[in-house]
């Protein structure tokens, strides 16, 4: 769990960071959004102290991170920032065993978590361990970075716009494997994004930062639906906040069981916002419903999404 | 093609001729009689030109030495943050070395310290700062931000961080400053011996006393040979010292 009390940030008199108290649950995706400006970065580098506080206190697991040294402190936090940073004149292997080495792990031990991590970031280990960053795409870079942030199993995963410079492909890409990390690891994830889109695809819990200040925090569905302020409702929505709505919804929550209709059935874990795009391209106003083994248990028609 | 690479290296080459003249010179006594007839000797024999080539390597040794880890010292200073106030400052102070003509420090050095190597080593010292710390800032300076900020986020101390991430990156710039710094030296070092100083200077400086040109065409066919020589071997070590996935600074 982290815990940030009343935590301020000024540069040459300016707050950054107003008092800013918030609490992230542990295990929690938590992204932190917000317009260019508003704190969100100064507010994650300020939970690994790369970024000094003014006031206020901030917890991890109920310790002071004040409490020990800062390069102990982030050995424990798992770091991935936009550029990257992956160091050129060290190998895939050696960028991705960093913390480890210095924390002194076992030459073998090292091996073989770089070994795990190569493979859950779907990088063919034999192939990337021995490669230089340069010889690597900007995705497989990030994979890398991300890799490296893992290393040393941290319980907190520290990410700053990690995804802000590749392509949508290759950001839609890497966006399933974190979501995908998250599901299966469980780390607490602190993100940094002022992309709405992927805030609503990955977070359990969003922080809307407005001037340094907490605008809102939410689950995606809460800050879509019932949006604190104008300020929130328009970073958020603008007029397709609907279409976002139906994004964040499955279609298991509308459906008809029982019912029965013809054609092509769509996942009950798929969103509403995917019922209405099928709908539109076959020109119907129902759909069929099948569960996760492919088994037909009802429908779904126009009139549910908007009930 | 690395065995190849060797043989037809041009720095064996100018490595072999330089040799072969060092020792070899009183050999060309008579080419130099007949080029120049009546100039007696022919050949510069007030010590071996071996002999003068040690004392001028050990000055260039010894200033170049002193300004490399001088420089380093003060570029490193000014690019931590305690350090970061000074960096204009020493910027200034190497380039005042460096505007000081090294005939002039010699002047000046000269009732200071007393005819001999000394005065010479100061001179070579300050006209030899400038470039390396010029360089040695430029190449920590040229350091990529974000390679720093992840460092520093995955928990490297400041000391890490500038002997795994710094130093290495940097190390092709800072060793081209010191080549040129080391270059310059060579050649410039021939005029400690109008104070004093042995090198392959005096002959120069003893052929254009006494009128005896071939004097001067040794000593300075030497000086030049030493200089390309020296800036070859750094070529080599630098591409030797080449980090994977980085390009060589020049």
């Amino acid at each position: 769990m982290i815990d940030l009390d009343h935590v301020s940030k000024r540069y040459d008199g300016r707050a950054v960071v107003d008092d800013l108290s918030l609490t992230v649950p542990d295990g929690a995706f938590c992204v932190l959004l917000g317009p260019s400006g508003c704190g969100k970065s100064t507010t994650l580098r300020m939970i690994n102290r790369l970024v000094p506080f003014d006031s206020g206190i901030i917890h991890i697991g109920g310790e002071d991170v004040r409490g020990v040294s800062p390069e102990t402190l982030r050995r424990r936090i798992g770091y991935a920032i936009q550029s990257i940073g992956l160091f050129p004149h060290w190998s895939v292997e050696d960028n991705i065993a960093t913390v480890p080495r210095l924390l002194n792990w076992a030459r073998n031990r090292i091996r073989d978590r770089v070994t795990e991590l190569l493979e859950l970031l779907r990088l063919d280990p034999e192939n990337y361990r021995h490669k230089y960053p340069h010889q690597l795409s900007g995705g497989e870079q990030q994979r890398v970075g991300v890799a490296r942030a893992l290393a040393a199993d941290p319980e907190l995963l520290l990410m700053d716009e990690p995804f802000g410079a590749v392509d949508p492909i290759t950001r839609d890409a890497l966006q399933s494997e974190i979501a995908r990390i998250h599901a299966a690891t469980k780390k607490t994830i602190v993100f940094v994004t002022h992309d709405i889109e992927e805030a609503l695809r990955l977070a359990t819990v969003i922080a809307i930062l407005e001037k340094g200040g907490l605008a809102q925090w939410g689950t995606p569905l809460e800050i879509v639906d019932q949006p604190a302020s104008g300020f929130v409702r328009d970073f958020v929505g603008g007029e397709s906040s609907g279409l976002k709505l139906l994004g964040l919804r499955r279609i298991a929550e509308r459906m008809r069981p029982g019912e029965t209709a013809t054609g092509e059935p769509l996942s009950a874990e798929a969103s509403l916002r995917d019922a209405l795009a099928a709908m539109t391209e076959r020109h119907t106003d129902r759909v069929p419903v099948a569960d996760a083994s492919g088994r037909l248990i009802g429908i779904i028609t126009l009139a549910d999404l908007v009930r | 093609m690395r065995r190849f690479s060797i043989i037809t290296s041009p720095a064996l080459w100018v490595g072999v001729f330089f040799t072969a003249l060092l020792f070899g010179m009183p050999q060309l006594a008579p080419a130099f009689e007949w080029s120049f007839p009546g100039v007696s000797p022919p050949v510069f024999e007030r010590g071996s030109f071996f002999a003068l080539w040690l004392s001028h390597a050990g000055l260039v040794l010894a200033a170049s030495g002193a300004a490399t880890v001088l420089g380093m010292v003060l570029a490193i200073f000014v690019t931590r943050p305690a350090g970061r106030d000074f960096r204009s400052l020493v910027s200034t102070l190497a380039a005042v070395g460096q505007t000081f003509p090294p005939a002039a420090v010699l002047a000046l050095a000269v009732p200071a310290l007393g005819f001999g190597p000394r005065p010479t080593i100061v001179a070579l010292f300050l006209y030899g700062l400038l470039p390396i710390i010029e360089n040695a800032i430029a190449g920590l300076e040229g350091v990529p931000g974000a390679t720093r900020e992840a460092a520093r986020g995955m928990g490297l101390s400041p000391w890490q961080l500038l002997r795994d991430v710094d130093l290495p990156l940097a190390a092709p710039v800072i060793l081209a400053g010191v080549r040129v710094s080391v270059t310059i030296a060579i050649g410039t070092a021939t005029i400690g011996s109008t104070v004093g100083a042995l090198t392959l200077g005096t002959p120069i400086f003893d052929g254009l006393a006494g009128n005896k040109l071939p004097f001067v065409i040794q000593g300075a066919v030497l000086v030049a040979l030493f200089a390309i020589l020296t800036d070859m071997l750094f070529a080599r070590l630098e591409r030797w010292l080449q980090l994977p996935g980085t390009q060589p600074a020049v």
